[in-house]
């Protein structure tokens, strides 16, 4: 009945609830947290109804909505979900319920519980959009609320970092928006009329030279890969993120991890592969190369680091670039390991962050020097910390591995040199999240201050849980996640040179 | 059946793991940890009773659970033969008698729940191990079973030295789990599965010859960090620092001898090699020489046997690599057996020591705790390999099939075994006879009933467990060829006259006899020739009792760097470098715009004077 208005319902609903928050009189402030974490919840409650209509048997795009809304440039608004953005979706829905779970009493919580509402508005458009404008709209969008989140709820450099992040990415979306209006000018000028539909988008023929490296598809797929590249974050994009991380609040540092940077993987994969193919051919090897550096480079800076967030950021560039590799390598392993990894990524890291912010709430610090034996005071919270270490370090039977082994796999169908270099990071992965644990929470206590600290909440154990059982679950058995995303991944693989999504028509 | 094999200790670690917060006494903890082996145990050796009545053919049975990764093809299957039935007798029944005797090793520990809850852990892994039929499903045992030990490793984890011993044994075997994961993928890419039944019913083309011997190199570097063979054995004298009925379990008994388990499992991969086989031949035979060196001068009670485990793993490789499965695995098992055993009795006495450790501060143990002197005296005779006792039979089968390789492949092996009698019968007797001074200090309470019990079974084991491979010239049915042949299908030809075996075996156990005797009494009486030894070749003793410097040289080598780079790359790349970059950039940004607001500084006339120059500007380009 309603399947066509599902994917608009899901993208506004928490938007009207961040509105609805901002309405609630004075004296029903105690009602604030409650309410966001009862419209998060509903929202992903209706994600789950996605997964329930969605047809894994077809690479087609489902349960589209479009409205067309500015005619003369043929901008509408267009929404759909395929296997490829299924489950960054409802990786969205989950992670959020769970951040606004873990918010305890701050200043301006009203503003700061909106925001994150709002932001899950601009993520899932970001990821559900099909056309261009407005996928460009959400991504610039999304910017707005993560601005204020670092800057008001931040740490003592929130004003540098805040500026840093939002310079960094508005001039990677510069670039894009100027890409997103020479594609236009070159639909018009084969076509005759004006779309920014990706549907549309995808058969335009863009000019290509193998022998002049500045021909208009490679300057295109160069614009856009620099905003994903920044996005992602790409070495030598990626100064912006320990920064962002440090100074962000936790809830900021769990959905700037988990989520937005798979926008700049997400579209590698949605634009950048199928728009432009034969660019994307050639520039591979530096895609290849970038990865290869960002994953070593990430574990070697994870490793020099003593503030506890910096070693998770970092260790979240090292675990990206195992996730574009598998993007450049364009084989069935790779990508399809590159989107489970996205998920995993997702779950670790974002739990990483929500124990390393609820060990700051105890301990005011994220200085390793300052801790040590901390698993004699606070047991349970080693038991997490160990756990989703763990599914970071890539250990089988947690979701790490399923999605590391598949792009490893993918890159050495690729090439062997590739794997063997990327597969360092079994070894750095272990080296410094092992060291991590044994600064934090092995050796003796030899801090007093670390002596009175309190356990876990039952709260907080409910916000950790969810991700534990999940990273295990896609661990023991991925099979329906991987078989959601085999479909599409497939088609865009073998036609990628001659890329076409068409809208799925419910069989009668 | 399978299933509850496998299960059963998993659910005694779920449930001990949860309830071991709870502080409740420690007899349901005790009885659900042992209890779930147990239940293992006897299902496994249910199944054997029926594998022993069955034909050889039949002695299969497999299930599969679930389908994993169906992109890959990977499910979670099981499979149960004649070599895993035996593997899994050994973790689940050694592992039993290693929980009985933990009972009261570890009761006054207040991480008691904590300890079996990872000794159950380590169990279900080690029994997913060697039932997996995909390799990838072996793999996560691999892994698990690494995890277990890093666990158990650091279990006193407020000591910083032991954690950091977890985490060294983590990240050596890690490296050889890199190279197993490059194996994997390599046999993925080359075969298009990963399944261990579809993989030995494949025929082998002269074009995979190559490949093969990469692939089978792969794994066996894997298996040198997990079984702890040149040149990723630094981890194994490290993780001494677990606690000792830990040592028995993983790091004697079951854990490090997954190496060689999984060679047998692939053996048909490794008989395409015969360059492979050479390779894990030589690093065997190197091992067992090496290691035993190291033990000469070790004063650790614990690091003696855990050089001297490494030493016996190489015996064990040493016979994969002359394609001797059936030797090789019939040393797994009496290294199982009397290795287990020495351990549990040198817990016995650093139990009864208060934690002593060292060697040099015991002796004249053997009337204070007469039962662990016995079994001890037991476990020695069968590392040395004296008969009866298991170890004669299984390491003379070693040294025999060595000969017929080669004979400097039968000089170095007994030389490596004339090594062990003399560190086994040194430490032995610094234990057990030698005067020590502060004899009579105190009471020395023996082994508790539970522990006396699992080493009189053992103990029992290691005297009569040889008795499975008796070898052909004693006319007696060698059960392991029967039972183990049909698994390897080919077995090494044996064309020596029985008059050489008889000859070797004989001259083999009266060199070592000699040895055990001249050691005896030089440590029992005085010690002389060895401060002799010691002034004359200092440096070499040196030498010797630093381990080689292997450790200070793999720091150096590898350690150092890797943390210097990570210092330079933050330091110097990142944060002078390129974010010196972007907030050049960006201070440049500033700058221009400052140097730009001069304009505008509300001068009407700087304001006329741009104004006219653009329109000459203008005016001039129109003209041109």
């Amino acid at each position: 009945m309603f399947e066509p208005y599902l994917l608009t319902l899901l993208i506004f609903f928490p938007f009207v609830g961040a509105l609805l928050l901002f309405l609630l009189p004075k004296t029903w402030q105690t009602w604030t947290l409650p309410g966001a974490l009862l419209v998060s919840t509903i929202e992903f409650v209706l994600s789950l109804w996605i997964l329930y209509y969605f047809d894994s048997g077809s690479h087609e795009l489902q349960l589209v909505h479009k409205v067309t809304w500015i005619s003369t440039l043929g901008i509408s608004y267009f929404v759909g979900v395929d296997g490829i953005n299924l489950w960054l979706v409802l990786l969205t829905t989950f992670i959020t319920p769970l951040v606004v779970l873990s918010i305890s009493q701050q200043p301006k919580l009203k503003f700061y519980l909106a925001c994150f509402l709002i932001l899950e508005t601009c993520m899932l458009g970001t990821f559900l959009a099909f056309d261009l404008f407005l996928f460009y709209i959400f991504w610039e969008t999304m910017l707005i609320p993560m601005y204020f989140l670092i800057g008001i709820w931040g740490g003592p450099r929130r004003l540098y970092a805040t500026i840093k992040f939002v310079l960094f990415t508005l001039a990677g979306g510069l670039c894009m928006l100027l890409g997103i209006i020479f594609l236009m000018y070159l639909y018009n000028d084969q076509f005759g009329s004006f779309s920014t539909s990706i549907l549309d988008l995808y058969s335009v023929q863009i000019p290509f030279s193998y022998e002049h490296f500045l021909n208009p598809q490679t300057l295109l797929c160069l614009a856009f890969l620099i905003a994903f590249f920044i996005k992602v974050p790409t070495f030598p994009f990626h100064t912006w993120l320990p920064d962002a991380h440090v100074e962000a609040p936790t809830g900021g540092s769990v959905i700037l991890a988990a989520i937005l940077l798979k926008m700049g993987s997400y579209g590698l994969i949605r634009f950048a592969l199928p728009l432009f193919p034969q660019a994307f051919e050639i520039l591979t090897p530096v895609g290849i190369g970038l990865s290869l550096v960002g994953i070593v480079y990430g574990a070697l800076l994870a490793l020099a680091q003593e503030d506890l967030k910096k070693l998770v950021a970092y260790s979240s560039i090292s675990h990206m670039g195992l996730v574009t590799l598998g993007i450049w390598i364009s084989n069935l392993h790779g990508m399809s390991g590159s989107l489970f990894q996205m998920l995993s990524h997702g779950l670790a890291t974002g739990g990483l962050f929500l124990l390393v912010g609820m060990l700051y709430e105890r301990r005011h610090t994220r200085d390793l020097t300052q801790f040590g034996g901390l698993a004699k005071v606070i047991p349970i919270f080693s038991v997490f910390l160990v756990v989703i270490t763990l599914a970071s370090i890539a250990l089988p039977s947690t979701n790490g591995f399923i999605g590391e082994f598949l792009v490893l796999l993918g890159s050495f169908q690729f090439h062997p040199w590739i794997a063997a270099c990327a597969g360092t990071t079994v070894f750095l992965g272990a080296y410094y999240m092992l060291s991590m644990i044994q600064r934090v929470i092995f050796g003796g206590l030899t801090q007093p201050s670390n002596q009175g600290l309190k356990d876990l909440s039952w709260k907080e154990i409910t916000v950790l849980t969810p991700i534990v059982i999940l990273i295990f679950w896609m661990g023991l058995y991925p099979k329906p996640f991987l078989q959601k995303m085999e479909k599409s991944v497939l088609h865009l693989l073998s036609q990628r040179a001659h890329y076409e999504l068409t809208i799925y028509e419910k069989q009668p | 059946m399978l299933e509850t094999i496998l299960f059963a200790p998993l659910l005694g670690f779920l449930i001990n793991g949860l309830i071991q917060r709870y502080r409740l006494t420690k007899l349901p903890i005790a009885i659900i940890g042992c209890g779930s082996v147990l239940i293992s145990f006897v299902s496994a050796f249910y199944i054997f009773l029926q594998f022993l009545e069955d034909p050889p053919s039949w002695r299969l049975l497999t299930t599969t659970l679930f389908e994993w990764i169906p992109t890959l093809g990977v499910d979670v299957s099981l499979k149960m033969d004649a070599l895993s039935i035996l593997l899994t007798l050994v973790v689940t029944g050694v592992g039993f008698l290693i929980h009985l005797y933990s009972v009261h090793y570890m009761e006054k520990d207040s991480g008691f729940g904590r300890y079996f809850a990872y000794l159950n852990l380590f169990t279900f892994s080690m029994l997913l191990l060697v039932l997996a039929n995909n390799l990838l499903l072996l793999f996560i045992g691999w892994e698990g079973v690494g995890l277990c030990s890093y666990l158990l490793i650091g279990f006193w984890y407020e000591d910083p030295l032991k954690a950091q011993a977890g985490k060294k044994a983590f990240l050596v075997n890690r490296i050889g789990d890199f190279a197993f994961l490059l194996g994997l993928f390599l046999t993925f890419q080359t075969f298009g599965t990963l399944n261990i039944e579809s993989l030995s019913q494949w025929t082998f083309g002269p074009d995979h010859a190559n490949v093969i011997t990469w692939i089978t190199l792969l794994f066996f570097i894997g298996a040198c960090g997990k079984s702890a063979q040149i040149p990723l054995y630094v981890w194994l004298p490290d993780a001494m620092a677990g606690p000792t009925p830990v040592s028995a379990l993983i790091h004697a008994a079951t854990m490090v001898t997954a190496g060689v388990y999984m060679i047998a499992r692939l053996h048909f991969l490794y008989l395409q090699s015969p360059l492979t086989l050479s390779i894990v031949a030589g690093i065997g035979l190197l091992t067992a020489l090496f290691s035993a060196s190291m033990a000469f001068f070790q004063n650790d009670i614990k690091k003696v046997l855990a050089y001297s485990t490494i030493s016996q793993l190489g015996f064990m490789f040493l016979a994969m690599g002359v394609g001797a499965f059936v030797s090789g695995i019939f040393h797994l098992i009496t290294h199982a057996f009397f290795k287990a055993l020495l351990f549990l009795a040198a817990g016995s006495v650093i139990h009864a020591l208060h934690e002593e450790q060292n060697i040099q501060n015991m002796g004249g143990l053997h009337q204070r705790l007469p039962l662990t002197h016995v079994v001890f005296l037991f476990g020695t005779l069968a590392i040395l390999g004296f008969p009866p006792f298991s170890g004669f039979f299984s390491k003379d089968e070693i040294l025999w099939y060595a000969f017929q390789h080669h004979f400097m492949v039968w000089f170095l092996g007994w030389l490596a075994s004339l090594m062990t009698t003399y560190y086994m019968v040194r430490l032995f007797t610094l234990v057990f006879y030698r005067k020590s001074s502060h004899e009579g200090e105190q009471h020395l309470h023996e082994a508790p009933p539970l522990m006396a019990l699992s080493l009189i079974v053992l103990a029992l084991l290691s005297a009569i467990g040889g008795w499975i491979g008796v070898p052909h010239i004693f006319h007696i049915d060698h059960f392991l060829n029967h039972f183990l042949g049909p698994v390897f299908q080919t077995l090494p030809e044996s064309h020596g006259t029985p008059a050489t075996e008889w000859g070797l075996m004989a001259w083999t156990t009266l060199t070592s006899l000699g040895v055990a005797i001249w050691t005896f009494l030089s440590f029992h009486t005085d010690k002389a020739w060895l401060t002799h030894f010691k002034l004359k070749f200092s440096k070499l003793h040196r030498l010797i009792e630093q381990k080689y410097y292997v450790d200070e040289f793999y720091h150096f080598m590898l350690v150092a760097p890797i943390r210097n780079l990570c210092i330079f790359a933050w330091k110097k790349i990142d944060t002078l470098f390129i974010d010196g970059f972007f907030n050049g950039l960006a201070s440049w940004a500033t700058a221009l715009g400052l140097k730009l607001s001069l304009l505008q500084n509300g001068n009407t006339q700087t304001y006329a004077i741009i104004f006219m120059i653009g329109v000459i500007g203008i005016l001039m380009s129109l003209w041109i």
